[in-house]
């Protein structure tokens, strides 16, 4: 089993305490934080989840993220650090599909429903029966085109609950409202077109009334947008556009963003040659969170569009940008681009978690994510204002960020130029964490994020475009990182700002990640190993070897016999586990844009597979 | 000159033009497309048997095969028509490996030039409409490369990309699919 790693405590707590004192602090890694902004002070106490956002357990697992806050901890604690290895297997249930499953099953009362990937069948199992049974299945037929515009598997990330329906994507851009009891379609809203390469993989937020849902295909050359439909009758609300004029990105009069660059008009065109935002990218394929108290849907955009930057000179607002928008209205309150002008598919689509933080002895109300171009950031959710941002992987392709101006600021060396390959591009496309989503825990103050060490080679090519078919321009060959692990689970400690502990693994760790009350975390790996390991000091204390590799979201629940189970789908695909899923030929290292060359072993420890496994105490 | 040097000319002779048969076949530039090529695809099956016993052998021949400069040309409209953004150079990505033995619809040049032609139900565009036929099966020569079933001496030597993946006159020859499509779903 492999040991967890801890940096040195002593070496770490010196710049953690520089930190209390001054601006521009250094921290633990060695690299400088750049730029002077506020002092990012933290006094004492471990940051909650913005109290509106996550409610009191309820045994429930209603959404992917458990939480509007997106904590993916839960309250449950009959399983905790002291008895978990005596976890076994308590039922299983076979999807009847393969291919990447990444979704989170939900909890509602004593039924549990999971989406699978293509065809998406919906199921629910009636957890009062012994072993788990089937109640229904809704079969939404999406067309099997559908499946040459999907990226990186025909993968679906979960459904959400609300208000006794459950809403899902199918993967041909269909939103569907289905009835929790009697499986019955309510209704269903087309939101895009596979003939213009999109497709929706993610799983929608339903709040205030709507349900937000984005498309994906920014290998695409799409027109990246954000859709809110009626709860009650899918009729669609508004759309908010991620490039193109102020009117179609909704950037008008409440707009406020912090930082001057992300000021001016019609920015979502005037940051592109000619007329190529209307093929730029900008999807929004990965997690939508909610505030209530601050009234603001946060989400970020994709990567642009083609993945050769020389043939789209400008920042390509507004992609890989962190939106906050008015559920209402979809009006953009502010907006902050994390990659200007991407040069490595740096997406900003990854989760944001909501704390209450002290920060230089006020609370804040931030958000902290941890992006695929490598960073950790705490951001302001009321004014998209950079508090921190710290290297959480191996970084090359940039120095840091400015505090003061919000830029990223990049290597010029790694800077892809057309017919010239360049080489150790840290972290590689798939970033320090691609949409795998990590879990927080208010006991401990950890993040803890499910990630990569990967770096890259690439070669940008000329990409046409052709509607329907890949606009990249990009050859790329991904490798393990420095340490030779492909990935980690590490535990960030988020007052202090630096990792806690790491438990490295061969491959990029691609499963979501869950922590509980009972102080353990679960993750789980390619390899197909579901573990539990200690929330405070990443000792394994569990682990069961699954069929296939883990890249779907385990959750905890409590079953109708009063007893605490976690469960996890197994099925190894999605961008990781493409070569297994696809049966992609590893001779070739631009296979799955890069990703076979990382992971060319995982076809002999992973076959394909499509099961879930529901776990509990004897 | 004696019978024995005549005996000795004749073997030299006959493989001289050989060489030179092929040599002109891999050298030859055809300035004008052939009649009707789309006409061999009619009858193509995409299902590997018929009712009443197995379908006789029809092997079909493209007029392509083993001629450079079109296999050159596939390489460049692969890229050029975004073939590399679902196969990537040969390994897959969206769309299944094209370097391997496994052929989901066939590896004939008929049954390749079908699948691009008409595409397939779960995912592979239709390019009847959108691509010349003679660009076709300048496509369908450099897949076939791909998998080593074209002469080495005509598939393309050097990659002008990233030295990522090995050339294709290099890839071992093709595993007996000439006749054949295996069936969906065999790995």
């Amino acid at each position: 089993m492999p040991r967890p790693r801890t940096p040195r405590p002593l070496v770490a707590l010196i710049p953690a305490a520089w930190c209390l004192l001054a601006v521009g602090c250094s921290q633990a890694n060695g690299t400088p934080a750049t730029g002077r902004g506020a002092a990012i002070a933290v006094a004492s106490g471990i940051p909650q989840a913005a109290a509106q956002a996550s409610p009191p357990e309820d045994g429930q697992w209603l959404m992917p993220a458990k939480n509007y806050a997106a904590t993916r901890y839960s309250g449950l604690n009959q399983i905790n650090a002291s008895n978990v290895a005596r976890l076994g297997l308590a039922w299983t249930f076979s999807t009847g599909v393969t291919h990447g499953h990444e979704a989170a099953p939900l909890v509602v009362g004593s039924t549990m429903y999971i989406v699978t990937p293509y065809p998406n069948y919906l199921y629910a199992i009636d957890l009062t029966q012994p072993g788990g049974v089937l109640k229904w299945k809704y079969t939404p037929n999406p067309a099997p085109a559908s499946q040459g515009v999907a990226c990186c598997d025909v993968v679906n990330r979960g459904a959400f609950y609300d208000n006794g329906r459950l809403f899902f994507n199918t993967l041909d851009d269909q939103t569907v409202a289905v009835d929790a009891a009697s499986g019955q379609e309510v209704w269903r809203t087309q939101v895009g077109d596979i003939g213009q390469g999109e497709s929706t993989t993610m799983a929608p937020l339903v709040a205030k009334g709507k349900v937000f849902v984005g498309i994906s295909g920014g290998e695409f050359g799409i027109r990246g947008r954000i859709i809110a439909l009626d709860e009650g009758s899918g009729k669609i609300a508004w759309t908010g556009y991620n490039a193109g004029p102020d009117t179609a990105v909704k950037i008008g009069p409440r707009f406020h963003p912090f930082y001057a660059s992300m000021r001016g008009k019609d920015l979502g065109m005037s940051s592109w040659p000619g007329q190529q935002w209307k093929q730029g990218g900008g999807g929004v394929w990965g997690w939508v969170t909610y505030d209530p108290a601050t009234n603001l849907v946060y989400y970020g955009s994709a990567n642009p569009g083609p993945w050769n930057p020389e043939q789209r000179p400008g920042d390509n607002k507004w992609t890989s940008t962190l939106f906050a928008r008015d559920p209402d209205t979809g009006d953009v309150i502010w907006a902050y681009q994390l990659s200007p002008h991407d040069l490595h598919d740096y997406d900003a689509v990854n989760e944001n978690v909501l704390l209450d933080m002290n920060v230089g002895g006020q609370t804040r109300h931030v958000l902290t994510r941890a992006d695929r171009n490598g960073y950790l950031y705490v951001i302001d959710r009321t004014s998209g204002q950079v508090l921190s941002a710290d290297p959480f992987v191996p970084v090359t392709t940039s120095h840091g960020v400015d505090l003061r101006t919000g830029a990223l600021l990049y290597n010029q060396a790694e800077q892809p130029k057309l017919k010239q390959v360049s080489r150790m591009a840290c972290p590689a496309s798939p970033g320090g964490k691609d949409w795998q989503p990590m879990a927080y825990s208010p006991r401990t103050g950890f993040l803890y994020i499910p990630s990569n060490n990967l770096c890259q080679d690439v070669e940008p090519q000329t990409a046409n475009y052709i509607a329907g078919t890949p606009f990249v321009g990009m050859d790329v060959a991904m490798y393990p990182g420095p340490g030779g692990n492909g990935g980690q689970f590490e535990a960030w400690d988020i007052v202090h700002r630096r990792k806690a502990w790491e438990i490295p693994d061969r491959f990029p760790v691609w499963s979501g990640a869950l922590v509980t009350a009972g102080d353990v975390a679960f993750y789980g790996t390619l390899e197909g190993w579901f573990r539990a390991v200690d929330a405070r000091t990443g000792r394994i204390l569990w682990q069961f070897k699954t069929g296939s590799g883990i890249v779907g979201q385990p959750v905890a629940y409590r079953g109708p016999d009063g007893k605490e189970y976690i469960a996890v789908l197994s099925g190894i695909g999605g961008w990781s586990g493409a070569i297994v899923s696809g049966n992609l030929d590893p001779r070739d290292p631009t296979a799955a844009l890069g990703f076979v060359n990382a992971v060319k072993e995982l076809k002999k420890q992973s076959n394909s597979g499509g099961m879930l496994y529901v776990f509990t105490l004897p | 000159m004696t019978a024995v040097r005549a005996h000795s000319l004749l073997p030299l002779l006959a493989t001289a033009a050989v060489i030179a048969t092929a040599g002109c076949r891999r050298e030859t530039r055809l300035l004008h497309e052939p009649p009707a090529l789309d006409q061999r695809v009619m009858g193509v099956n995409v299902a590997n048997f018929e009712p009443g016993g197995q379908p006789p052998d029809t092997l079909s021949r493209n007029p392509y095969d083993g001629n450079a400069y079109a296999l050159a040309e596939g390489k460049r409209l692969f890229s050029w028509y975004n073939c590399v953004g679902c196969h990537a150079h040969g390994g897959g990505a969206i769309g299944p490996a094209l370097m391997d033995s496994t052929w989901i619809y066939g590896s004939q040049p008929q049954q390749i030039y079908a699948s691009i032609v008409q595409g397939r139900p779960n995912g592979m565009p239709a390019w009847g409409r959108r691509i010349p036929t003679y660009q076709v099966w300048e496509l369908v020569a450099y897949v076939r490369s791909l998998s080593g079933l074209v002469p080495k001496t005509a598939a393309p030597g050097r990659s002008d990309d990233m030295s990522a993946e090995p050339v294709e006159n290099t890839f071992p020859a093709g595993k007996g699919q000439l006749n054949h499509a295996k069936p969906a779903g065999q790995q």
